[in-house]
């Protein structure tokens, strides 16, 4: 058989019916994640044609989209921002019930976002098809899971058929060669990677990031990295399965357990690219070169190290971009005031993200004017968080500790910044009015979020981390 | 999701909104998500540029100015679509009154959610792309049997339309009973990897 990619090996694997010149394939999907945003109509759909779901133990929901983030109320209920917010929570609690899926809801200890508690719950394993009605289904490639984002037809059609219909994407391998310099995070190296690639870089391809720098990333950072391939606008990123993923998963609850365990990573290590496998397209990225990054304009990709200044506008779209984010060209976005500091996201809202902002927080206080929120990305995170203490040093320096949710990424639950404020926000989309209408987003790594917030301006965490090591 | 109108022909003037990397969440933003509908959302449709702060509409928004009137063809810069996977945003630009997106490169997400709604999205040149940036308000023909685009010079452009969306869109059905036509491709696959398991 001819050398195949990592890529080509998942969609042979899943597919039911070939492409033709006049058909797309046919795939097949093993892990199906809803949320309350994405799904309503397409049960709607079902209800019109009297269909079932044909595999309800292949789906797997929860509540994290529109759902409020603030404490409960006295009577320990959510205060949802809106009145259609909550319907739309209730419409999905009815939908799992009728149709008989699972839904990681408000009682469950399991609730959180749906790409932090995929892998969380060991659900997410190498191998496997995983799409869900949200671009950031990428996020579980980091196991060498074909996972990609779809639209509500096609959650439809998964929930109906347990299939979709696919074209065959191309594949783009990121070479990421050398190492991350110490005080580079996953987050610096993807907005780096953006950077250089594009916010179209990556259309109509499946990115694989290869490379030693790569292999050298943990689970946590590895879905940072896959995460925003989308944001170079590819359809998923893959990392190849290794020790590391493996170590992730073992003993979580739905990992295979037992003799199940040992045949599943005798598979998964077969899936890897095969060495002479060939690529559509391949780009090399010198990690060496990586530095604390943040954006300073208003897509993804244009990004600036925090030691550099900002690029001259080269196009109309770029000076608009600037005009937006109050940006100067030709001088460093450090030492720009910040209002609002957003710690979270499917992005960087992890037990080791919260971690690393609570180190660069721990014994100091934010900014007089600056508002952080921390928002844990699953119920099981916030938990071990708040056993570490980490609650703590975030409620000491001045940060609101939250419940979990997707909060001030998407901004649709309340959680959101006012006209004209300018957000350093972990999350992965720097759009004009993602966090507000008129908010200003500065995308970035955790531990410059917390740096910033200390400093009340944009901050490279360096000095403080230092300062605390003396 | 249900079957759609056939579309075969499209003729209309022109709007154009030249940015590039149009994301969804400038199409739809997200605080208009909460529905649970799929109908009504072309009111939506660009909020944050259409509308002011205190809610009137702008006038210096190309979609508002009257010129724009009744189109049913947008010419978008490079990248349209981009972002979030919400199906919200062919929706809320058919319910606005479009009928089709062209622009240099369109977001493969959104391109897809598109042609399952009947949005026809299509992909030009970039010196086409460039023709019909330049050249807001005049009327196109397109034909999506012959898959060419008739400008009013009697220039022609031709576009690729994947074989399967055209023929979906020429015959209005959805794809979903495609799918549910393959139940037996469907149910051998899952025996043949239970029997491997």
């Amino acid at each position: 058989m001819a050398a195949r990619t990592l890529f080509d090996k998942l969609w042979d694997a899943h597919l039911v019916k070939a492409p033709t010149a006049a058909t797309p394939g046919i795939l097949y999907v093993d892990l199906h994640l809803i949320h309350e945003v994405t799904s309503p109509q397409a049960f709607a759909e079902l209800r019109t044609r009297g269909l079932s779901v044909r595999c309800p133990e292949r789906t797997l929901a929860t509540l994290d989209h529109s759902t409020p983030t603030a404490p409960f109320d006295d009577l320990g209920q959510p205060v949802y921002a809106s009145e259609d917010a909550a319907a739309q929570v209730g419409e999905l609690e009815k939908n799992c019930a009728q149709f008989g899926i699972r839904l990681n809801g408000w009682s469950s200890e399991h609730r959180g976002i749906v790409h932090v508690i995929g892998p969380e719950l060991g659900a997410t394993q190498p191998g496997m098809t995983i799409v869900c009605g949200d671009s950031h289904t990428s996020t579980h490639g980091a196991f060498g899971a074909l996972a990609f984002g779809i639209g509500t037809t096609e959650v439809g059609h998964v929930l109906a058929t347990q299939c979709l219909l696919q074209q065959k994407p191309k594949t783009l391998a990121i070479e990421v060669d050398g190492t991350l310099p110490a005080g580079c995070s996953a987050k610096d190296l993807v907005l780096h990677i953006i950077g250089q690639i594009g916010v179209n870089g990556g259309t109509g391809h499946v990115i694989e990031y290869r490379g030693r720098a790569i292999r050298a990333l943990s689970m946590e950072q590895r879905m940072t990295v896959c995460n925003m391939a989308i944001e170079a606008g590819a359809r998923a990123g893959l990392i190849a399965p290794d020790e590391i993923t493996y170590d992730y998963l073992r003993g979580r609850p739905y990992a295979p357990q037992g003799e199940d365990w040992g045949k599943a990573v005798a598979y998964w290590n077969t899936l890897a690219s095969d060495a002479d496998a060939r690529y559509d397209r391949t780009v090399h990225i010198d990690a060496t070169r990586v530095r604390p990054t943040v954006t300073y304009g208003t897509h993804p990709g244009m990004v600036v190290a925090l030691e550099a200044n900002v690029p001259l506008p080269a196009t109309l779209q770029e000076r608009r971009a600037l005009d937006y984010m109050r940006v100067e060209a030709g001088k460093p976005l450090a030492g720009m005031a910040v209002d609002v500091v957003f710690v979270g996201s499917c992005t960087n809202s992890r037990i080791s993200d919260l971690r690393e902002a609570a180190d660069v927080l721990r014994g100091r206080m934010l900014a007089s004017r600056v508002r952080m929120l921390v928002v844990p990305g699953s119920l099981a995170i916030k938990r071990e968080a708040e056993r570490e203490g980490l609650d703590q040093i975030f409620r000491a320096a001045g940060a609101e500790w939250r419940e979990p949710g997707c909060s001030m990424c998407i901004a649709m639950n309340g959680d959101l910044a006012q006209p004209g404020q300018l957000v350093v926000s972990t999350s992965n989309r720097n759009f004009e009015g993602r966090q507000g209408p008129g908010a200003r987003t500065v995308l970035a790594s955790p531990a410059v979020a917390a740096a910033s917030a200390v400093a009340g301006c944009i901050a490279d965490p360096q000095s403080l981390l230092q300062e605390q090591a003396a | 999701m249900s079957t759609n109108r056939p579309i075969t022909h499209i003729r209309s003037r022109t709007a154009v909104l030249a940015h590039e990397n149009i994301d969804t969440d400038r199409i739809i933003p997200a605080r208009f998500l909460t529905t649970t509908q799929r109908d009504g959302l072309g009111r939506y449709a660009f909020n944050d540029w259409r509308y002011a702060a205190d809610g009137s509409p702008d006038p210096a928004f190309e979609l508002n100015k009257m010129a724009a009137r009744g189109c049913e063809i947008l010419v978008a810069g490079r990248n349209f679509g981009c972002g979030s996977s919400r199906e919200h945003a062919p929706w809320a630009l058919l319910d606005f009154g479009l009928r089709a997106v062209l622009s240099s490169e369109i977001a493969d997400i959104f391109r897809n959610n598109a042609l399952k709604n009947g949005l026809l999205a299509v992909v030009l040149s970039e010196s086409e792309h460039r023709y019909l940036l330049a050249h807001p308000g005049i009327e196109l023909a397109i034909d999506v049997a012959a898959q060419t685009i008739e400008l009013p010079d009697g220039g022609r452009f031709s576009f690729q339309l994947d074989a399967f969306a055209k023929h979906c869109l020429l015959a209005g059905v959805d794809q979903l009973g495609f799918l549910l036509a393959h139940n037996d491709a469907i149910e051998q696959f899952e025996r043949l990897r239970g029997e491997a398991a």
